[in-house]
Order: C-alpha cells, then sequence, then structure tokens
C-alpha cells in the first residue's frame, strides 16, 4: 500500500533583510510521508534549521506552499497555526526547552491540557505512559531545572510525544548529548516511525545519525542537492 | 480546561517567584491604600464642613431682597416726580408667609420649611451690652432643621413654646453676661424696642462666634421685637433631600415664591470653593500614587517577560497563541493586583478606623473620617482595573515574541 504523504513543501523560498537581503532558501519542495524518519543535512548556514521552523509553521516569512495533512498552511492565521501545531506536531530542539518551574510531568502535561482533548486523569496517565516508555517514571515529579541534559531532552521528547502528533520535528535533537544518551533518542525515534507510523524530521550535523535513518535531504546555499542522499 | 491551563501556568509563575509577586502586590497594596485612605478622608470633610455649614444654615432661604425706590415717577397728565433711589420701607416682609409655607412644603423635594424672623439685638446687663443675632422661629421646627437640642447644655428646648418671652442663648452670652436659666435678660432690638427675656435654656456649638452671639426666640416675640404684627416674617427656611444638587431647584423655588431665593452654596461660595480645591488636590495625589503602584506592576511583569522569553517561545512552539500568552501574563497581573488590592483595602480600614478614634477637639471632636463603603468599592475596582492595564501592555509584547528567534540564538 502507498504510504500517505504528511508534509509537503511547493517552491518554499525565503529571504534574510539583515544586514543585506540574501535568499536562505530556493525552491524547496519535497514530501514527507508518514512513518518515514527523515534527516535534513547540509554544511552551517545552508538554511536546514530555517526550512525546519518554515515546516514547523513558527516561520510565517516566506513564498510557495506548505501542506501538512493535506491542509494549505501557508497563509493561515496565527491563531490556527498554533492550533495546528498543538496537535499535529511535536518538538524537541537542541537546547531541552523545558519549562524550569514545572514538574517533568508538568511539562509533559502542558500541550495535552492545552488541548484539551482527553480529561486531566487521562492525561496524567498517558504522561506517565510517555515518562515510562523513556524510562524516566521515577522522574516524574522532581523539578525540571533539577534533570541533567540527557534527562530534560527524554522529557523534551515526552512532551513532544503527549498528543500523539502526526510529525515530530527536531532541531539537532541528539546535538549535545554523549553517544549513550544519543543512541537512545535514536532508538525512540526509529520506534516510533515503526510502531506508531509517525513521521520523524530531523536537523542533524550527526553523520551516523543520519545514516542510520530512512532518508536524508541534503541542502546547500538553500537548495536542495540530493533529496535521498546515498552514503557511500 | 483549555482555560485553566493558562491560569494554571500564570500561577505556578506567580507561585515561583513569591518575592517579585509580594514586591509587586506591596506596591499596589500602598497605592491603594492611599488612594481609599485619602478619598476618605476627603468625604469625611467634606461630610463635616456641610454638616457644620447646616448647623446654622438651611439648604435655601426665601426671603424678599431689598428693593430700590424708582428714581422717576411718570403719572400721565401729572407732574413727574424725580427722587433719590433709595431702599423702600416695606422691604424685607413676606406676605401672606404661612400660605407660602404650605405652597413650599408640598414640593416633593422638600423635607422641611419654617416661617423665620431674623432680627439684630443687643443683650444688655445693666449697663453692658452685647451685640446679636437672634432667630425667632417655631422652635421645633427650627430643632429638625439645626438639631438644635443636641447642642444643649442648660435647660429644655421644648419648654420655650411654653413661655412666651423665653429665649435659648449661647454658653458665650450666658458666660459674660453671668446668665443661668430662668434668669432675666432684657434685650434691646434694632427697632428701639426693649424687652426682657427669660433664659430658657444654653446651648453651645463650640463655634465660638455663633456662641457669643446667636439665640433663639419664638416667632411672636421676635415679631414684637420688631414692632410688627402675626404676618411678618423676614425669611423662609427650606431644607430639601439632597443639598448637593440645591441649584437645581431655585429657580423653581423662586417662580414658585415670587421672592428672592439664596441657596446654601452661594452663602458660602469661599467654602465651597476651598472645598472643590481639595477635593480635586487629594483626587490628583490619590490617583498619582496609584499610577505609581501600576507602573510597579508594569515593570515587574515586563522583567518577568524579559527572562522568560525561552519560555514563551516554547509555549508558542507547543500550540499556544498569542491570546493564550496574552491571558497568562494578564491573569498574573490580576493576581498580583487583587491580591494587592486586598492587602491595600484591610490596611485603609485599619488606618481610618485608628483615625476615627483621635480626638481633635474644638467643634470636631473626633477625625470626621469613618468606613465609606463606596470609596471601597472604588478603590477595589480601579485597582484591578488599573493593574489589569499595567499587566496588558507588557503581556501584548510577550504575544508578539517570535519563537524563532529565541530559538536560533
Amino acid at each position: 500500500m502507498e504510504k500517505k504523504v504528511v508534509l509537503k513543501t511547493e517552491n518554499v523560498g525565503k529571504y534574510f533583510y539583515d544586514p543585506v537581503k540574501f535568499k536562505v532558501l530556493d525552491e524547496i519542495s519535497f514530501d514527507a510521508k508518514e512513518g518515514e524518519f527523515l534527516t535534513l543535512v547540509g554544511k552551517s548556514g545552508c538554511g536546514k534549521s530555517t526550512l525546519l521552523y518554515v515546516l514547523s509553521t513558527m516561520d510565517t516569512d516566506y513564498e510557495g506552499r506548505l501542506f501538512i495533512a493535506d491542509e494549505k498552511l501557508s497563509g493561515s492565521k496565527p491563531d490556527h497555526l498554533a492550533k495546528v501545531r498543538n496537535e499535529k506536531i511535536g518538538f524537541v530542539f537542541q537546547f531541552h526547552y523545558l519549562l524550569p518551574e514545572f514538574t517533568c510531568l508538568k511539562n509533559i502535561m502542558i500541550p495535552a491540557l492545552k488541548l484539551g482533548k482527553y480529561s486531566r486523569e487521562e492525561i496524567e496517565h498517558r504522561a506517565y505512559q510517555k515518562l515510562e516508555m523513556l524510562d524516566l517514571k521515577e522522574l516524574a515529579l522532581k523539578p525540571a531545572s533539577k534533570l541533567s541534559g540527557g534527562q530534560q531532552q527524554r522529557v523534551a521528547i515526552a512532551r513532544a510525544l503527549i498528543n500523539d502528533p502526526l510529525i515530530i520535528m527536531g532541531d539537532e535533537p541528539t546535538g549535545n548529548l554523549d553517544s549513550k544518551n544519543t543512541n537512545i533518542v535514536f532508538d525512540i525515534f526509529k520506534e516510533l516511525t515503526r510502531s506508531q507510523n509517525q513521521t520523524i524530521i530531523a536537523v542533524t550535523h550527526d553523520t551516523d545519525f543520519a545514516k542510520a535513518s530512512d532518508r536524508t535531504i541534503e541542502l546547500m546555499d538553500g537548495k536542495i542537492i540530493d533529496l535521498d542522499k546515498k552514503w557511500d | 480546561m483549555k482555560k485553566r491551563v493558562n491560569s494554571e501556568i500564570a500561577l505556578t509563575h506567580i507561585l515561583s517567584r513569591k518575592r517579585q509577586t509580594l514586591v509587586a502586590s506591596f506596591g499596589v497594596t500602598i497605592g491603594i491604600t492611599v488612594f481609599v485612605f485619602l478619598n476618605s478622608l476627603l468625604l469625611g470633610f467634606n461630610r463635616f464642613f456641610d454638616a457644620s455649614i447646616f448647623k446654622s444654615m438651611p439648604h435655601m432661604r426665601i426671603y424678599k431682597d431689598d428693593e430700590l425706590s424708582k428714581p422717576l415717577v411718570q403719572q400721565p397728565g401729572k407732574t413727574t416726580v424725580v427722587v433719590n433711589p433709595k431702599i423702600l420701607n416695606q422691604a424685607k416682609r413676606l406676605i401672606n408667609p404661612q400660605e407660602l409655607v404650605n405652597r413650599v412644603k408640598r414640593h416633593p423635594e422638600v423635607v422641611a420649611a419654617a416661617q423665620w424672623v431674623t432680627l439684630n439685638l443687643f443683650y444688655t446687663n445693666g449697663k453692658s451690652q452685647l451685640t446679636g443675632v437672634s432667630s425667632g422661629a417655631n422652635i421645633i421646627e427650627a430643632d429638625a432643621m439645626f438639631n438644635i437640642q443636641s447642642t444643649m447644655v442648660e435647660g429644655n428646648l421644648r419648654d420655650l413654646q411654653n413661655v412666651s418671652n423665653g429665649i435659648i442663648i449661647g454658653i458665650g452670652i450666658a458666660n459674660k453676661l453671668n446668665l443661668h436659666v430662668n434668669e432675666n435678660l432684657p434685650v434691646i432690638s434694632s427697632t428701639g424696642v426693649t424687652k426682657v427675656m427669660r433664659v430658657i435654656g444654653i446651648f453651645q456649638t463650640n463655634n465660638s462666634i455663633t456662641d457669643k452671639s446667636k439665640s433663639y426666640m419664638n416667632l411672636s416675640a421676635a415679631q414684637q421685637l420688631m414692632s410688627e404684627g402675626p404676618s411678618y416674617v423676614t425669611d423662609i427656611y427650606v431644607n430639601i433631600k439632597d443639598p448637593q444638587k440645591v441649584e437645581d431647584y431655585d429657580e423653581a423655588f423662586e417662580e414658585m415664591s415670587g421672592y428672592k431665593v439664596e441657596d446654601w452654596k452661594e452663602a458660602n461660595e469661599t467654602m465651597v470653593a476651598a472645598s472643590k480645591m481639595r477635593s480635586v488636590m487629594m483626587r490628583v495625589i490619590s490617583t498619582a500614587i496609584l499610577l505609581v503602584a501600576a507602573f510597579g506592576i508594569y515593570n515587574i511583569l515586563n522583567m518577568t517577560i524579559m527572562q522568560k522569553l525561552n519560555d514563551i517561545a516554547i509555549l508558542k512552539a507547543t500550540g499556544f497563541s498569542g491570546p493564550d500568552v496574552i491571558k497568562i501574563f494578564v491573569t498574573e497581573a490580576f493576581i498580583m493586583g487583587f491580591f494587592g488590592t486586598c492587602c491595600g483595602l484591610g490596611l485603609a480600614s485599619v488606618l481610618v478606623n485608628a483615625l476615627s478614634h483621635v480626638y481633635i477637639g474644638g467643634d470636631i471632636g473626633y477625625f470626621p473620617i469613618r468606613f465609606e463603603p463606596i470609596v471601597f468599592v472604588l478603590g477595589a475596582f480601579i485597582g484591578l482595573f488599573v493593574t489589569v492595564v499595567a499587566g496588558l501592555i507588557p503581556a501584548r509584547n510577550a504575544a508578539k515574541v517570535d519563537p524563532i528567534e529565541i530559538f536560533r540564538k
């Protein structure tokens, strides 16, 4: 059976204006299918992070078109985009980005409370499930600021998963993790694409990480130079 | 559920930085305290001054204004008479006063109306004389207007009705002429009539001018002293329901009576102007202090937002919209404002209560301040309003935070 396309871009282009007008993204068109583990690679400054922010719907200042789950999102209102992010996209960042005043459990629960699809008890139960899956159960009630980097990153992944998003996006998700934690994160991602049929799009400069993914898109100077990079 | 998560985040922010919250709330507390306290003070003052005016003056007075003779009397077919203008002799007298009082009393706003004879006279004791002013009136009606009974220190006010030549005098007169109840007091009126009065009572208003010159007597005694008959009345005193709106009725009464109407505001223009000035001053000061408190909230919230750029970015990335972010920070401002306002209202009531037990003396007695519900309600309302507005400005800036810029750093 043909896999469904969950994310699609058509001729996405973007300019930076400071200090001079400069085209960071040029005619980016590609698809991401469900259950696909996709990595974006390229040299520093090639626009891969910028592309990820466009895909994430947080950046709206671009030309071209973006579709997520067949819905055209380019030109949508910010409030609607916030809703789409809440429901369909999970984020994992390089620098963990948890809310320091809240416990791990609360951090994970907040996007789900925002979505309001389940009751509070159910959300708490689901959050515990995610924590268990990531082997963090004993940290649930600790404040986020008391955790180590690797632990925080795993909590952030749990948070990204809480609403069962279609797509999980990562900006250098293993960027400042040691190899042990990197492997853990990679295995989790792989497992999610296989068992939950979720799509992963991750920006990385970790060659081993990219090599092990399903498909790697390579960018250079704002253009896609390879839609399925072959590693030798 | 969706709304609760916003307030839950706001509450966690507030609780995790208790010190800042307390500082901001404390600013509001001080602002509200000063605002409520000053305004209670103002209301107390104004109430006291109004009351002190109404101790000796009605809300409005109907009287015949002095009329000048016409300088030119032209009679057709006869010689034209030219005269120097002067005050006419029949001045000062109201025609058919009883009927006029009845008519005035029928007006729905009127609570009391009384016929009045005001006369200047000398109180004498052998060769010594004191000038003074006496009011001839039905003492029961006069008491209803000016609450004379509450100032009586000797004798009973009601006895005046049974003694046709009775008089109630101020304590200053009694002291100077060495008088007590049931002693005789000869008085000479401005028209030269001498009459021996009997002291029925002595009052003390603590206003020394009033105490040294004022007296009350029966209407008939005053008419005799003016060598006039029982229909002689110089003024009609009128009290209405709301003395602050007295100027609205001036014209109606002038039209009804055909005489001049003077309300207490016209008669006390300087005092009314001073009280207006005081009101403006206190309102400006209290509002300024409230604004400073609001600025404190604005400042602390601004700082919080600067420190929380990361959190705002992460909230936005996980699906919180601009309005959600505004709600979170306005809720924080509201909580701080609510807490501060409550403390402020509490502190203000303590201050008001303390000051109302301070004895000043004179005719003031205890400090004229009391718990004014309207000021407290107003203070609560303004306190919350100002803090929410002060929170809204930084909250809107927070809503504009671009998460990408934060993540790129």
